[in-house]
């Protein structure tokens, strides 16, 4: 009888052990599902430009276009691209906008991240407040009184004078970032640091810097990415120094497709190149774990 | 010489007193433990003897020298911290070495230190690994190993246990407590448990709301609280508080419970005298109390609620009139719920306080 009732419960917990299985390797199914669909919902584009930009002109104007990529794979379409007209002075002015911002950028948010993590001062929130504040103008609200500004310091069409306008956009995300990675840092450890006989300033040195150095290095990063991508304060404060977003956007309407695809292909590179390797600082900007 | 002295220190945050005009010698090699809730200002007390929190007003002084407003570093002193703090950057060498490098010392006496330290605390193996391929137990380790290799006087630590589960809790604080002992440095030990405080400490200042209570040895502590607050704290379970009242009669003063009287010990009698007519706590700790099967003339009877076998020993709830005691007896005590025990209260196992004060009264 026990026996018998043994073997009916056994049987019941495997029942029941197999139906929970289950549940799970259905909702493990559908969470990859769902990730699946989103990575294709991204990935497709950038694909479809990719396999445009690296084939030859023609397939790229022949309709309807090629599922397949890159047949017959080719560097012409990119070739053509390159060679047009202000691509390279743009190329150089976006490069130079972006290390200008990067550096600024970094200088001025690394003490900001610092004392927002760290320190409870009169004023903290109201500072974060109008750090973020900057961002709630739309940028052609800021960038056209800001051409007029520069017209009148006889700043404008300047890749400094952009540059400035760029580190005012990215401060927000880089003080951000930064405060971030310094907040991740116990305090503990300066103190440690400073019993066991630093001063503050050695401290920070010894035992704060080796650890945020990656962190700020990210945020520098992304602050390149940001600028490199910003196109519209761009188009409005640059005429003859054009940045790359700006030169393809204004010839966008007057060019053939092998250009258009060829210039999205050559503008998406560095940035997906660049959030790939700091990916998992971006993570932690969101307070996500990651070790 | 490595005396602690803490003298009439105060520390606020905004309007909030943390620290309130404290003082406290520590004398040389003594393990003294800082014992509170958390809030009580003895974390804040230590961060002032480390130098991580200044104090507002008051003095430390450490071998004699004022050290108030002095930094961390010029202290002389090593500390282990809740957190360990361990830098996550260096392996293990150069966590515990890290004092030392800062000192300047030459390559081979580090070196020695340094295995010195990891040895007494069996991580010798772990020298070059880093911090976070490491268990909590092991960190912690580490901690401690970086503050021993400095090989200062003077010990800080900051609840260094609490992060720990409880089996390795059980097996650090011993193992500490012989570390420490060898070493003889004076030491402060922070910690909001009563069980490590009794374990570890050669005496316990007990803090509440930024003022020491008591400081005594661990056995005083428990045996003669200071007041009813420290009583309830200390002890597992806490002290039973019983309310009753004083009477005179014919020369001899005994205190009601109920329909039952206790009589005090005779030198507590005439303290007690005063109180004639007026209410009085009865404290008394749960295995202070003999507990009898069958009713005897000067035993109270009360109805147990709850037997909880602890193995070493039977814990009781009882009930008698409105209280609810813990009454802790031998195993082999047979008695299940709602059954009748008898109990008896030895008269110098009683402590009286004073209901309106919360003080213990002891003859003087």
């Amino acid at each position: 009888m026990t026996a018998l009732n043994s073997t009916q419960v056994s049987a019941e917990m495997a029942r029941l052990r197999a139906r929970a299985r289950r549940r799970m390797l259905l909702s493990r199914v559908f969470t990859y599902l769902v990730g699946i669909l989103i990575a294709i919902w991204v990935l497709a584009p950038l694909w479809f430009i990719a396999s445009m930009a690296l084939t030859t002109p023609e397939t790229v104007r022949s309709y309807p276009k090629s599922v397949l990529p890159f047949i017959p794979f080719s560097f012409e379409t990119m070739r053509f691209f390159l060679q047009s007209r202000g691509i390279v002075p743009g190329v150089i002015n976006s490069v130079l906008v972006a290390v200008i911002t990067l550096i600024l950028s970094t200088l001025i948010a690394a003490p900001a991240g610092y004392a927002t993590s760290r320190y409870i001062f009169r004023g903290r929130d109201a500072f974060r407040l109008s750090i973020l504040a900057v961002r709630a103008f739309p940028v052609v609200i800021l960038s056209i009184p800001l051409a007029v500004t520069f017209i009148n310091l006889g700043i404008f069409d300047q890749v400094y004078s952009l540059a400035l306008m760029h580190t005012a956009l990215t401060l927000p995300t880089t003080v951000l970032v930064i405060g971030s990675v310094f907040a991740s840092i116990p305090y503990e450890l300066e103190e440690a640091a400073q019993v066991f006989g630093c001063t503050p300033a050695q401290a920070f040195r010894r035992v704060v810097l080796p650890l945020v150095l990656p962190g700020i290095a990210a945020a520098a990063i992304f602050t390149f990415v940001m600028s490199w991508n910003e196109v519209f304060a761009a188009t409005v404060l640059t005429v003859q120094n054009r940045t790359l977003p700006a030169q393809v956007l204004v010839s966008l309407q007057q060019s053939p497709e092998p250009y258009k695809f060829a210039g999205g292909f050559f503008m998406l590179l560095p940035s997906v190149i660049f959030i790939f390797v700091i990916r998992k600082y971006l993570f932690n900007m969101w307070g996500q774990i990651t070790k | 010489m490595s005396e602690i002295k803490i003298e009439n220190v105060t520390k606020r945050f905004g309007s909030f007193t943390a620290v309130n005009n404290v003082s406290l010698t520590i004398t040389d090699h003594e393990f003294m433990v800082l014992l509170g809730p958390s809030g009580c200002g003895k974390t804040t007390l230590l961060r002032a003897v480390a130098g991580l929190g200044m104090a507002d007003e008051g003095r430390i002084s450490i071998g004699g020298k004022d050290v108030t407003y002095l930094p961390p570093r010029e202290r002389r002193i090593s500390m282990v911290f809740q957190s360990y703090a361990i830098f996550p950057h260096m392996n293990v060498f150069d966590n515990i070495a890290f004092g030392l490098t800062m000192q300047k010392l030459p390559r081979a006496e580090i070196q020695t230190r340094v295995r010195q330290a990891a040895e007494l605390l069996h991580i010798e193996q772990m020298l070059d690994r880093y911090p976070s391929k490491m268990s909590g137990g092991q960190r912690q380790r580490v901690a401690v190993a970086r503050a021993i290799a400095m090989q200062s006087q003077v010990l800080l630590m900051d609840e260094p246990l609490s992060n720990l589960d409880a089996l390795l809790r059980l097996e650090m604080r011993a193992e500490l407590k012989r570390l420490l002992a060898e070493l003889g440095a004076t030491t402060i030990y922070v910690t909001h448990d009563q069980i490590e405080a009794m374990s570890m400490g050669d005496r316990i200042a007990v803090m509440r709301d930024g003022i020491i209570e008591q400081v005594n040895t661990p056995t005083t502590v428990y045996d003669y609280p200071a007041n009813q607050f420290i009583g309830g704290f200390i002890g597992t379970p806490p002290m039973n508080f019983l309310m009753g009242q004083v009477q005179r009669r014919d020369g001899s003063v005994v205190v009601q419970l109920g329909d039952h009287s206790v009589a005090p010990k005779p030198e507590m009698a005439s303290l007690l005298a005063g109180y004639d007519g007026k209410p009085i706590i009865l404290g008394i700790r749960a295995e202070s109390m003999e507990t009898l099967a069958s009713p005897a003339g000067d035993a109270l009877m009360a109805c147990v609620l709850v037997v909880e076998p602890l193995g070493s020993q039977n814990l009781l709830t009882v009930a008698f009139g409105a209280h609810r005691i813990k009454v802790s007896t031998h195993p082999s005590f047979e008695t299940r719920a709602d059954a009748d025990v008898w109990l008896r209260f030895p008269a110098d196992k009683i402590r009286w306080i004073d209901p309106e004060a919360k003080r213990t009264l002891y003859p003087k």
